[in-house]
């Protein structure tokens, strides 16, 4: 039972890691159609940001002052850099394609994924990075599992995320012009919305979501790579899927399912087959249910 | 006008220098804030050139000499001379570049193969590097564990690669565009992991070595130079059979089914069967190149069918010009030269070919040789012999 609880938080943890980095798939997807294959990049820069900007923090004396608010301004300045990068992107491989034959973008994509890879490679060695072991290893018993604290966090933060996020595309005139965008560009368009913007606007918070799971991963595991961004990048657009691509609360739904799938599949059928279990996930979920768990049928277009 | 055009260079230079900062620092940063500057010039110089020539672009001039090169009287003379031109190939040069030609010609056949699916039926296929992988397995099983001869596999390898591909077809093929794309690439990522963690069948991450050499009698095919004219053979073979069924009726049906599929089926095409077809060969085209990769080195791991190979096929299919035989070839060379032809700049090469995927995608989107197929109406005999 305790071994069971304690999967179940492993891959909670994980699980919402996955669900804000497949936010980013799955908006993007919504509002232009494109598999952004270089999201899980953006996720590597902010795992590898997290590092550098906390480094800067302890240089400049921030980190001994007050550790939780070195770490929150690591998570928004990491954010701020890669929705920057995430922009930046789009305007370079993606906005000159956009009426262009469906492959070429995502051929761009490929492109500026092996790109981003092999400018941190270049930039920053080729060697792991290691998160500075400046936070608290201590964690509470529930119920006979652990529970990091660094668990905790990831599992927070998330939700706050995710329910700001939940309501920024509700609530808000943006979300709404968002909304409208993903339905019918032209339309959206002609009603006076920025399109041009407002996929800039969608590109800078998925990058901004993935950053923060970027940074949250890095402290979670204590280590980098810059090759980190393929699988990463993989999984979460599994749970995109899973949860129905283009709507934002299955990709979080997907994202904690396949978390706790690949956790409890690891933990009790076989362990070295874990990576193996968000494709087998994908491929049955697509032949079964291609529209996602919550994703509404989408009828073909003649 | 003009002095706005000057500041916006210089910002985006600016943009992306600051973006680098993090990573690189303040001194690397200035440089590749000096590069993307340059860049950004050179871009805008082309650009005016292209507008002031009398409406001539370069573009369709590419085109014009592809077509009067490939279409015309001379298109005989062309063939001719290039394939005696690759027959005198291995005597005046050396093992380096025989090697690269030798590789090269595999990648030509699997991009043809997988031309026929992408480019031809315009099924999206991400994972096509799995049916290269049983290919290359079941020479390299059959060989080490059962003593098969290189001739007896061939066929083998290619039942295998096409019962594979129909079986992952069969379910996956009901989907369409990009979910197609999402469900071949788990296929090949699934069967990568497979490869890896089955020991007792694959050798796991070790691989399978001492792969018997291809030998017909006492003429045991091991040097460069057979492997050279043997992959030459396949490659003229495999170009013949594609560009035989691209004229015929078949190809006629994919090309309908990729222009428009509920069209094509309103019109009587089956095209669940087609679309099958299309599946199935294009992984049988690829068991076959397997086995010539495996035959040549000697050697066989999972390593060698990451997902990463099967972007790059992807690559070359799209970036030479889909559907188009001369493109997918041109393709297939400039995307396995390039990395090579870049080794003096070392660790950067990777770099400049991602930028350079991108900057081909965005300034020649239909890529370097076009299909002319499209939008080109039946001739009167043709017409009358329908």
């Amino acid at each position: 039972m305790e071994l069971f609880l304690q999967q179940i938080i492993n891959g909670l943890t994980v699980g919402a890691v996955y669900a804000l980095i497949a936010l980013g798939y799955t908006m993007v997807y919504g509002i232009l159609e494109l598999i952004n294959f270089a999201h899980g990049e953006i996720y590597m820069l902010g795992a590898y940001l997290g590092i550098i900007v906390l480094g800067f923090l302890t240089v400049i004396g921030l980190t001994a002052m007050s550790l939780p608010l070195a770490i929150f301004i690591t998570i928004i300045l990491a954010g701020a850099i890669c929705a920057a990068y995430g922009m930046t992107m789009e305007k370079v491989a993606y906005k000159p394609l956009r009426d262009a034959p469906k492959l070429a973008p995502l051929i761009s994509a490929m492109g500026v994924s092996i790109f981003l890879q092999n400018y941190v490679m270049l930039t920053q060695g080729a060697t792991d990075k290691v998160f500075p072991n400046i936070i608290p290893k201590a964690s509470v018993n529930f119920l006979g599992a652990d529970v990091t604290y660094i668990q905790i966090f990831i599992m927070a933060s998330s939700v706050i995320l995710m329910a700001g996020l939940h309501f920024f595309i509700m609530k808000t005139k943006m979300g709404k012009a968002m909304r409208a965008t993903a339905l019918d560009k032209k339309m959206a368009g002609l009603l006076g919305i920025n399109v041009n913007s407002i996929i800039s606007m969608t590109f800078m918070i998925g990058s901004f979501l993935a950053a923060v799971a970027g940074v949250m991963v890095a402290m979670y595991y204590g280590l980098v790579n810059f090759s980190i961004g393929y699988l990463a990048g993989m999984k979460a657009f599994t749970a995109a899927v899973l949860g129905g691509i283009g709507n934002v609360p299955g990709a979080m739904l997907g994202g904690v399912l396949l978390g706790v799938l690949e956790s409890l599949g690891a933990g009790y059928l076989w362990p070295e087959y874990k990576d193996a279990f968000a494709f087998i996930v994908l491929v049955l979920i697509l032949i079964i249910r291609p529209q996602g768990l919550l994703g509404a049928r989408v009828p073909d277009k003649v | 006008m003009m002095a706005s055009k000057y500041i916006k260079t210089i910002l985006i230079a600016l943009w992306f220098g600051l973006l680098a900062i993090p990573f690189a620092g303040f001194t690397k940063a200035v440089m590749i804030a000096g590069a993307v500057l340059a860049g950004v010039v050179v871009v805008n110089i082309l650009k005016s050139l292209r507008n002031n020539s009398t409406g001539i672009r370069s573009a369709g001039k590419v085109d014009d000499f592809i077509n009067n090169v490939m279409r015309g009287r001379n298109r005989y003379a062309v063939i001719a001379v290039t394939l005696a031109l690759l027959v005198v190939f291995p005597f005046v040069t050396n093992r380096y570049a025989l090697d690269l030609a030798t590789q090269a010609g595999i990648y030509i056949v699997l991009a043809l193969g997988l031309n026929i699916v992408v480019g031809q039926t315009g099924l999206l296929v991400f994972g096509y590097v799995a049916f290269y992988a049983v290919g290359a397995y079941t020479y390299a099983i059959l060989s080490t564990a059962h003593g098969f001869n290189f001739w007896v596999v061939l066929p083998i390898a290619a039942f295998f690669a096409g019962i594979f591909g129909i079986m992952l077809g069969a379910p996956a093929l009901r989907l369409r565009g990009d979910y197609l794309a999402i469900v071949t690439l788990g296929f090949g990522e699934i069967t990568r992991i497979v490869l890896n963690n089955w020991d007792s069948l694959t050798g796991g991450p070790n691989g399978i070595s001492g792969v018997a050499r291809p030998s017909i009698g006492p003429l045991v095919f091991s040097s460069l130079n057979h492997f050279y004219y043997l992959v030459l053979i396949l490659v003229i073979i495999t170009i013949i059979v594609v560009s035989r069924l691209n004229d015929s009726r078949v190809g006629r049906a994919w090309i309908a089914i990729r222009e428009d599929e509920v069209a094509a089926e309103a019109m009587g095409v089956n095209t669940f069967l087609f679309k099958m077809l299309s599946f199935g060969l294009g992984a049988v085209v690829a068991g076959l190149a397997g086995v010539f990769y495996v035959a040549k080195m000697g050697f066989v791991s999972p390593e060698s069918f990451n997902f990463f190979e099967s972007v790059i096929i992807l690559c070359m299919v799209v970036l030479g010009g889909m559907g188009s035989i001369p493109g997918v070839v041109f393709g297939s060379l400039a995307l396995y030269l390039m990395p090579e032809a870049l080794r003096d700049f070392q660790q950067f090469r990777m770099l400049i070919f991602g930028g350079s995927l991108v900057a081909v995608m965005v300034f020649r989107p239909q890529g370097f040789i076009g299909t002319r197929r499209t939008g080109i109406e039946l001739s009167h005999k043709e017409a009358e012999n329908l």
